[in-house]
């Protein structure tokens, strides 16, 4: 008996999906996050869900995990303190920056200088020079290192990161700086070499990608052995993998050495689950919509895969690490509305009342109107909410954005309708960002929601993008848990190559994506997993020679046996007419290579639910009265858990469920499939 | 004559009320079109000027030109009055000369392309953008010679062509625009994703048109215009008062030995009408550093610093333009007359922000900025790889972000929206040189109790012989500190030859021969503090001079005594700070350092170069002198 758990650790719940790999049943469970100790609530619900089933946590031989303890540390600023060790000359990298002040014309003057990530008191600098084709100009001065690093173990730093220049061409000096610094400081000491984390040319974000990785480091490893000890204490043994920025898994020992690729852990689950939920139900080209209390994120998966881009950004960071391309917006539920009194303009957002206080409808003291608020008022949401534990405030609700209207002079009605016409245009310039603005056309794509308030909004977005259907998944609520244990095993190299067509061969290609491919499976392999399972794909990062931007273009191994760098420049050149509507006679360059090895895809079967006869009735529960198109109307308040397979409804209507609340509009209908995801088309 | 535009179904567009969510969609749809448009450009051009550095600059206007999102306000006013074609769908019309569009783009490095958006036959937006290139021919690589006299010697001029017609392109234009240029290749590729950048606009002002109607939209750009207009008026009448308050600040030299030339202005207020009036700045230049200044871009300028602070997500249009009256003297530095050379304006273009702030905040000086806003720096380096292919790099520098009343100016950072450095690393792939040093110059920041940022110490070691050009300014008149904040450091430039020969150069300079193995010691100013220096936190001080911003001696500007690790003597700073209180005259608002004639006394000890001598104005300008 085999079984996966995939757990996804959430502000406020912490997601528990076990699958049983053989039929495909599966559970779900759901316990309270503990954010002082993620790892509490990742144990307590294991035993809930392991009795639930009836087996042994010992039975569990894959535990998948998403978690946001790296991305958290991040906005917390609760990172390790990192020691930096630069090339002389540099010491001032990280406060410099690329010097780009953010914002338009003058906003200089209102921008708030940032503290870099590695302290500039905790920076040190020695000799030593490798220059742009990777020769030593000037050799290491082994004693200069020594008196370096003997100041910053005074400072007492928590990590290091070496990063010299050049040494994406020739990381010798890296190396052997790092041994010394294995000597000064010891075994335990976390040290990150630039050329390793990220073999690229552009010395600040090669420095900020690997202090990013340093500052993560003594947290996530904190954080993965304790829930390897108390995994084990309670009997699980299995192999413990968490979940990448971009959708792959990785071994808990890969993630506390590169914890830099767990900062979009969280949202990866969701587009992860979102495929797995997809995939069952016959889509191949899907839009994500993810909306939260304070945020939306979206996602545009084609053919069943994600797109991923070579940058991660959290908060105020931007680092060089593959992630699932999600674009987030501020506009979630708690999003606040207000209106400037210079200009008497509508804004939404971006600042939000958070879980505390929260909406004003939560009657827990906050009085500004919010998104929920609004949706509230219009009748998209219903007054009892978490199967009748919350109920919420219409009253507060109804102050809050006559406030708004009052503001604009317009009536309540106008207001709300104001307020949810702006976040769903939020929403929708977010999702046009990774489709239309790349060259893709939205009328191909269905749209899926989830999160908290996703359907809530899927159908109105849909309707301005021309995505349908619009898909209400299974279980939105465990989504990125079911993300967690459906995805695979993948480890990635990179080599920044930087040479044009005419400087190099199909023979020096495919030497090259050769040595990778086997250090990607060699990668694999140290995780468990056996060699005949592991399946390559290899990226080449190409553009004319000059520009500053790379497109990156899937190639096949074999095709550089002859041919093939003829073959990637024509499908380069285009790639760049669709995105940017011309060719160019310059040169094609190869920017960087990358082989992706990735472990096997897993074929888990969903069960069906019950079949019905088409009539909905028995779901329904009661008549509701919503505000669209300018007025009220008649519509109805549906509770999934009652819905069967082929059950069709009309909108307006309302679809709730425990911790989830669909909108169907006027002029659609909702279907459900044989899985029980509901599919919402224009009548 | 203005120019004929044509239509295949001209009729007037009906005004349609607009509520105001609507309003908004289309505010934030305009938005993310012009972001549109610079992702564009930047991942497809190919000079590191315009795809590294993003010296490149967007706009969308409504029918009548007026620009509705964008930042220097609308390029098209001039262009529109004195084009006298006629402009049809399909059309793209190409020009960079200043003088045939009222200084729109203020030099011939500056590409301007306008796209005239026609939908169901009628014009219904014009989506533009110019973008400075690398090269365009004239008498230096790089096309800025600090020495011209006329702008005949500074490269191509284009007036306004038609670049597509009616949707076709005009190899032959493209051709012999490309031709100019030193480097043809980046030349074409950066023009061809500016238009490439404007369709953009094209496609998201069309799709505007198709979902909401073209009536509708070109009512919300009036309303959104309209809205400017009234923020602004509000704002104006709160900030400006009737009595007239004037600054005036200086640029170094002119790059041939004569300077400081200065930019004066005046400002008041007449019921709801704000005049800014130049009267009192030097006359034009014999060299290149005039700055063609347009009078709407001054009055975008002005709308922006002064809404700035409160509703920085509004999207700033032409609006208010009603509401400000710039005069500028005819013949002066910044309305010189053709053919006045203009390549080298960036220092007149960075020092009027200078000036601006400081007329702003003198009725609020708490929210007054110090200076530092002086220039932006560049850097040309230009010859042969080994293999005889031709390179040639065009960098721009940054400085020290000036102290404001929020806190300290950044280090090395860009004052200029969307720029960014080139990385060292590609540098030294790409171009013949490494980089020695890239940090900040230490104690280069004016002391304060706001510090005023650092600029940068940039050393180049070049690998192979060359020649460079460098255009920099503050070298002479430094950055000013405000409200007791004491002025930030000025530029140097020093290169030092393999054999250690030490030779100072000037801020200004052409076909300065360098040899494999020369080290250029490029230095920019920092920015003036904010407030009394004595003031600050004195831990915060020591934790700089740990960090290498500051040194030990420097931290005595502060009244900080510590040691190199930074670690403050309490007492002796106590004291030192209660002598310095005692000796020192009282806080100026605006703190310039020792005033132009000890400048002078002190140059050549302080800096290395002779006093920059007092400017003789040219024959023409003398009846204007004369007059004064």
């Amino acid at each position: 008996m085999t079984y996966r758990l995939g757990v996804d650790v959430g502000g406020t719940f912490t997601d528990f999906l076990l699958f049983h790999e053989a039929n495909g049943q599966t559970w779900r469970g759901k316990t309270p996050s503990t954010p002082h100790d993620p790892s509490i609530a990742v144990v307590e619900g294991t035993k809930q869900i392991c009795e639930a089933a009836g087996i042994s946590p010992s039975d569990i031989h894959v535990f998948l995990h998403g978690t946001t303890v790296a991305t958290n540390a991040v906005l917390e600023g609760k990172g390790g303190v990192v020691g930096l060790i630069v090339t002389e000359g540099y010491r001032h990298i990280m406060q410099v920056a690329r010097s780009y002040v953010p914002g338009g014309l003058a906003a200089w003057i209102i921008w708030p200088k940032p503290t870099p990530m590695a302290l500039l008191e905790n920076t040190v600098e020695i000799r030593g020079r490798i220059d742009a084709q990777g020769q030593e100009v000037r050799p290491l001065d082994e004693a200069n290192i020594r008196a370096e690093l003997a100041k910053l173990k005074a400072r007492g730093v928590h990590a290091l990161t070496i990063c010299l220049m050049n040494s994406y061409l020739n990381g010798t000096h890296e190396k052997r700086v790092g041994e010394i610094a294995v000597e000064v400081f010891g075994t335990q000491m976390p040290i990150s070499l630039s050329h390793e984390i990220l073999p690229e040319m552009y010395e600040y974000e090669r420095t900020l990608t690997t202090v990013a990785n340093s500052a993560m480091r003594p947290v996530v490893g904190k954080y993965v052995r304790n829930l390897k000890t108390e995994l084990s204490k309670m009997g699980m043994h299995g192999h413990v993998s968490l979940l990448r920025s971009d959708g792959g898994l990785m071994s808990a020992q890969a993630a506390e050495l590169k914890p830099v690729n767990l900062l979009m852990s969280g949202p990866a689950g969701g587009v992860a689950g979102a495929i797995f939920v997809a995939r069952n139900a016959g889509f191949k080209n899907i839009l994500t919509l993810d909306v939260g209390g304070t945020s939306t994120d979206v996602a545009l998966i084609e053919h069943g895969e994600p797109r991923l881009q070579r940058t991660t950004e959290v908060a105020h960071l931007s680092v060089r690490a593959s992630s699932l391309d999600v674009r987030t917006v501020g506009a979630g539920g708690g999003s606040i509305a207000h209106v400037p009194e210079l200009t008497k303009a509508l804004r939404v957002g971006p600042q939000s009342a958070g879980a505390m206080p929260g909406p004003a409808c939560y009657g827990r003291g906050g009085s500004e109107a919010t998104v929920s608020d609004a949706n509230l008022v219009l009748g998209y949401l219903p007054e009892v909410l978490l199967g009748g534990r919350m109920k919420l405030d219409k009253a507060a609700a109804i102050a809050a954005v006559q406030k708004i209207a009052d503001a604009m002079g317009v009536d309540l009605m106008e207001a709300a309708r104001g307020i949810i016409d702006i976040v769903n245009e939020n929403m929708f310039g977010a999702l046009r960002m990774i489709s239309v603005q790349q060259g893709y056309d939205p009328r191909e794509f269905a749209l899926m929601g989830f999160g908290g308030a996703g359907s809530l909004h899927s159908n109105a977005v849909a309707k301005l993008m021309g995505s349908w259907p619009v898909i209400v998944p299974i279980s939105p609520g465990v989504l990125c848990a079911a993300g967690d244990a459906t995805t695979r095993s993948r480890a990635e190299t990179a080599r920044s190559f930087s040479k044009r067509r005419s400087q190099t061969s199909d023979a020096e290609v495919y030497r090259t994506l050769s040595e990778m491919a086997d250090q990607a499976k060699s990668a694999l392999e140290t995780d468990g997993i056996p060699q005949g399972e592991i399946s390559l794909k290899f990226e080449i990062d190409v553009r004319y020679y000059g520009q500053g931007f790379e497109v990156p273009m899937p190639v096949v191994l074999a095709d550089f046996k002859s041919g093939g760098i003829q073959k990637l420049a024509s499908a380069f050149d285009e790639e760049h007419r669709r995105l940017f509507t011309f060719n160019m006679e310059t040169e094609h360059e190869l920017v960087n290579l990358r082989c992706v090895a990735l472990g096997k895809a897993l074929e888990l079967p969903t069960a069906p639910i019950a079949q019905g006869n088409g009539d909905p009735s028995a779901a329904r529960v009661a008549d509701h009265k919503m505000w669209v198109d300018g007025g009220w109307q008649d519509g109805a308040i549906y509770d999934r858990a009652k819905l069967r397979a082929g059950d069709q409804l009309t909108g307006p209507a309302i679809i709730t469920e425990m911790d989830s609340t669909a909108l169907v509009l006027p002029g659609c209908v909702a279907k459900v499939d044989k899985l029980g995801n509901i599919l919402i088309n224009p009548a | 004559m203005p120019a004929t535009i044509l239509e295949t179904k001209p009729r007037p567009f009906i005004p349609t009320p607009v509520d105001p969510v609507s309003l908004d969609i289309i505010e934030n749809a305009l938005r993310n079109a012009r972001v549109e448009m610079d992702a564009t450009l930047f991942r497809t051009a190919l000079s590191p000027g315009i795809r590294e550095q993003g010296d490149a600059f967007p706009m969308i206007a409504d029918p009548k030109g007026r620009m509705v999102v964008g930042q220097f306000g609308s390029f098209l006013q001039g262009f529109l009055t004195r084009y006298d074609g006629e402009i049809e769908e399909g059309d793209v019309i190409l020009l960079n000369d200043p003088y045939s569009c009222d200084g729109a783009i203020s030099h011939t490095s500056d590409q301007l392309v306008i796209m005239p958006i026609h939908h169901d036959g009628r014009l219904v937006a014009w989506g533009a953008m110019f973008g400075h290139m690398t090269d365009v021919g004239g008498k230096v690589p790089g096309s800025l010679p600090t020495d011209a006299s006329s702008i005949f010697e500074e490269g191509m001029r284009l007036p306004p062509v038609k670049l597509y017609r009616k949707g076709v392109l005009q190899e032959d234009i493209l051709r012999i625009a490309t031709h100019q240029s030193r480097m043809p290749e980046w030349y074409r590729a950066d023009l061809i994703a500016i238009v490439a950048a404007c369709r953009v606009a094209a496609r998201r002002l069309i799709e505007m048109c198709e979902r909401f109607g073209d009536d509708q939209v070109n009512s919300a750009m009036n309303h959104l215009l309209d809205r400017n207009r009234r923020a602004m008026q509000f704002l104006i009448g709160q900030a400006i008062g009737e009595e007239p308050v004037f600054f005036e600040d200086y640029i170094c030299d002119d790059g041939k030995g004569a300077g400081p030339f200065k930019i004066k202005c005046s400002m008041w207020r007449e019921g709801d009408r704000v005049i800014l009036d130049f009267e009192g700045t030097d006359p034009q230049s014999d060299s290149s550093i005039n700055f063609y200044l347009n009078e709407n871009m001054f009055k975008m300028f002005f709308g922006i610093y002064m809404i700035m602070v409160f509703d920085p997500q509004i999207l700033f249009n032409d609006g208010f333009y009603d509401l400000v009256d710039v005069r500028i003297p005819e013949g002066s530095l910044l309305k010189p007359k053709f053919p006045a050379a203009l390549s080298c304006r960036t220092h007149a273009l960075g020092r009027i922000f200078d000036v601006l702030g400081a007329l702003l905040g003198q009725k609020q000086p708490d929210f007054l900025c110090a200076a530092g806003f002086s220039s932006s720096p560049h850097l040309m380096y230009s010859g042969f790889h080994p293999d005889g292919e031709w390179f040639q790099l065009f960098q721009i520098g940054f400085g020290g972000i000036p102290g404001r009343f929020l806190g300290d100016g950044a280090d090395g950072h860009s004052l200029w929206p969307g720029f960014t450095n080139v990385p060292n690393e590609f540098l030294e792939r790409y171009f013949p040189l490494r980089i020695e040093k890239y940090e900040c110059a230490i104690d280069s920041g004016g002391a304060g109790l706001n510090r005023g940022g650092n600029g940068i110490n940039m050393v180049y070691h070049f690998l192979e012989n060359g020649t460079i050009s460098i255009h920099d300014d503050r070298w002479f008149v430094p950055p000013w500190g405000v409200n007791g904040g004491q002025p930030g450091a000025r530029s140097w430039k020093r290169l030092v030859k393999a054999n250690g020969q030490n030779i100072p150069l000037g801020s200004k300079m052409d076909r300065v021969i360098v040899e494999k193995g020369d080290e250029l010691h490029y230095v920019t100013w920092g920015g003036g503090g904010w407030g009394d220096a004595l003031e600050r936190d004195p831990e915060l001080v020591g934790l700089e001079v740990r960090g290498g911003l500051i040194s030990v001696d420097g931290a005595r500007a502060y009244g900080v005594i510590c040691d190199h690790e930074g670690s403050v003597d309490q007492a002796a700073t106590h004291q030192l700070r209660q002598t310095l209180k005692s000796k020192r005259r009282p806080l100026q608002v605006f703190e310039f350092g020792p005033g132009l004639d000890q400048l002078r006394v002190s140059c050549l000890a302080d800096t290395g170069l002779p006093a920059p001598v007092q400017p003789v104005w040219r024959a023409r300008n003398r009846d204007k002198i004369a007059a004064q």
